[in-house]
């Protein structure tokens, strides 16, 4: 992922030595302090995330270590065996949130990664297909990429799962089918400006595989506002996933997402008992917030027409 | 224009078929609602009888065409949860769903176009800063967890508003309307507000946006040179001309609001098509769950439609890049 080898390469200050794109792309994206902020909060959520197992105070999952003794306690209460606080309150079930949140966020960003990535592949094949060949193939791609944006995102997604059914895998077919004409329109526009370049003419008189050109001439020279759409992507897929999950329409309850957790919280919530919905929904907030700050720096640094 | 008008219609009959056909396979081909309909006790005789009663033991084919045929005539076929007519269904529940998306766009411009025009008119003040930060929070905030937030602190700590619910309606030209009594406009301002927070975010980019571009056009250097006082010149030029632009978006996102209602109706309990949708699919009561879809792609199709034919009536440029 670009934000996580962004991040990687973050501790500069030493003396640049010669000016590469990347380089340069990184030392323009340092200049907004916002959104070094968000990349390093981004950073903490992905590594929380990774190694929630190991960090996690509780598995909650395994239905061995919970009590339902301890359903809806506050935060800050110590459990019923005296061995561990609940800093964040437990839910219905005597679940530890703060682990519930932290595996929470590993299906979350997995759903929303994963299927920001695999529509992006989809997207994109399509897109660069489109602006490569013309003609018909360009007209039907396009009108299936009207089509498809002129539905709101939660509506044809409430469709494909009402298809579908529940699932995590499910959720993410949705996911793709809903996002994948935003690649495609994406690419597209810069893929019809990059082939009439000079150095895709020379690609083609080389005799080069057709594959080749799009692929490894053409997909090169499209990336950056790529990376941009999908950062975002990221951001709204997850969003998305919340959303479904929390109308009971997407994980399965055995595997909660931050917004199934939120969800859960619902009832509860009449009664005063804030902190099952509180807490998902914060971490919630800070991922889709701190993505799209990063997602915003990126398309200020590699938008040509804002270069000073 | 006339031949234009036709290509358009056609195109759009053939998308509506196509999603019919999407729809109903979609919905009918998953799932068994034998299943889910006919209790688990019944025995061969009445299982047999209630599945030929809702024409399950015909071919897809055959279902497909007499649900194409009946949705011709207007009949989508009876809910199997309510048994009533799933179109009446729906149809009942509109108001309410309008009800709360007009309200949503009310509030949004109400909100949007003063903070926006602020925002525009002292780009670099602190007090804009904070407008545009809040907007980019507007855009980033899951609409469902605001909506719980709502309910903790008005309903919950506060104890100012009801948490769900419509309230008591009054019914003018046969339809029932909850924002003409004071206890329902209680009801309704805490899920219009819920609904209208992207859309605000959405009005004070675009009035921003309009209002840096506007005051920068010639009218206006000519409006200040004739001495019009700066409030003038804002309400009246500025404000008019941006004015434009922002309604039209706004017009054009009420499809977009429609849609969406379908989280902050299940928020709020509020009794309309979303809330509907929603629990029809969890029971898959299939014929709502199609009747609601069509009428939803109906409505994009209209609503695009009339878009499309608005700009190439206005924009010569769109018409011929068609034909």
């Amino acid at each position: 992922m670009s934000a996580s080898t962004a991040e990687t390469a973050v501790p500069p200050a030493k003396a640049p030595k010669v000016e590469t794109p990347f380089r340069r792309f990184v030392s323009e994206f340092c200049e907004s302090k916002l959104a070094l902020v968000g990349l390093i909060v981004f950073a903490i959520i992905v590594f929380i995330a990774v190694f929630a197992p190991f960090l996690s105070p509780q598995n909650p999952y395994d239905l061995a270590q919970l009590d339902i003794m301890d359903g809806r306690l506050e935060p800050g209460t110590r459990d019923g065996a005296d061995t561990m606080t609940y800093w964040l309150g437990t839910d219905d079930q005597g679940r530890d949130m703060l682990s519930g949140i932290m595996y929470g966020l590993r299906i979350s960003l997995m759903v929303g990664a994963g299927s920001a990535i695999i529509a992006c592949a989809v997207g994109a094949s399509l897109g660069l297909l489109a602006a490569y060949a013309g003609g018909r193939t360009d007209t039907v791609i396009m009108r299936l990429v009207d089509l498809q944006l002129s539905f709101p995102t939660i509506l044809a997604a409430l469709m494909i799962l009402a298809f579908l059914g529940k699932g995590i895998f499910n959720v993410v077919i949705a996911l793709v089918i809903v996002e994948w004409a935003y690649y495609a329109r994406t690419v597209r526009g810069t893929a019809l400006v990059e082939r009439r370049r000079e150095y895709i003419e020379a690609a083609q008189c080389l005799a080069l595989p057709t594959r080749r050109v799009i692929f490894r001439h053409l997909l090169p020279n499209c990336l950056p506002p790529l990376i941009v759409v999908a950062t975002m992507q990221i951001a709204r897929a997850i969003a998305l996933e919340a959303t479904l999950s929390f109308l009971g329409l997407g994980v399965p309850i055995t595997e909660p997402s931050l917004g199934l957790l939120i969800s859960n919280g619902y009832e509860y919530m009449l009664s005063g008992k804030y902190w099952i919905s509180f807490y998902p929904g914060i971490a919630l907030l800070v991922t889709i917030v701190s993505i799209n700050l990063v997602g915003d720096q990126m398309r200020d640094v590699l938008n040509p027409r804002l270069k000073k | 224009m006339a031949v234009y008008l036709l290509r358009r219609l056609l195109q759009s009959a053939l998308v509506m078929l196509a999603m019919s056909v999407i729809v109903f396979i979609g919905v009918y081909a998953i799932g068994d609602p034998v299943e889910i309909l006919i209790s688990p006790d019944a025995d061969q005789m009445e299982r047999e009888r209630a599945i030929k009663a809702l024409g399950l033991d015909l071919p897809l084919w055959m279902q497909y065409l007499s649900f194409l045929g009946n949705a011709l005539r207007g009949d989508l076929g009876r809910s199997f949860v309510f048994n009533e007519p799933a179109l009446q269904l729906i149809l009942q529940r509109m108001p309410a769903t309008l009800e709360l998306a007009f309200g949503a766009m009310f509030i949004a411009l109400l909100i949007g176009l003063p903070l926006g025009l602020y925002a525009g008119l002292k780009p670099n003040s602190t007090g804009s800063k904070l407008v545009m930060a809040g907007s980019i929070l507007g855009f980033s905030l899951p609409t469902f967890w605001v909506g719980l937030m709502l309910i903790m602190v008005f309903a919950v700590q506060l104890g100012w508003l009801p948490s769900t619910g419509r309230g008591p309606t009054v019914e003018v030209l046969g339809l029932r309307w909850s924002f003409l009594t004071w206890d329902g406009l209680r009801h309704l301002a805490m899920p219009a507000l819920n609904l209208a927070l992207f859309k605000i975010s959405l009005v004070i980019r675009l009035t921003r946006a309009g209002v840096r571009e506007t005051m920068l056009m010639d009218y206006v250097k000519f409006a200040r040179a004739k001495g019009l006082s700066p409030a003038r010149v804002t309400y009246v030029h500025v404000f008019k001309n941006i004015l434009i632009p922002v309604v039209t978006v706004v017009g054009l996102e009420l499809g977009s609001t429609i849609a969406f209602s379908v989280v902050t109706e299940s928020v709020f309990a509020w009794p309309g098509m979303g809330k509907l949708i929603i629990d029809s699919i969890n029971v898959l009561d299939r014929p709502v769950i199609v009747a609601y879809l069509m009428i939803i792609v109906l409505m994009f199709i209209t609503i695009n439609l009339l878009v499309d034919l608005a700009y190439s009536a206005l924009d010569p440029r769109v018409r011929l890049e068609n034909k």
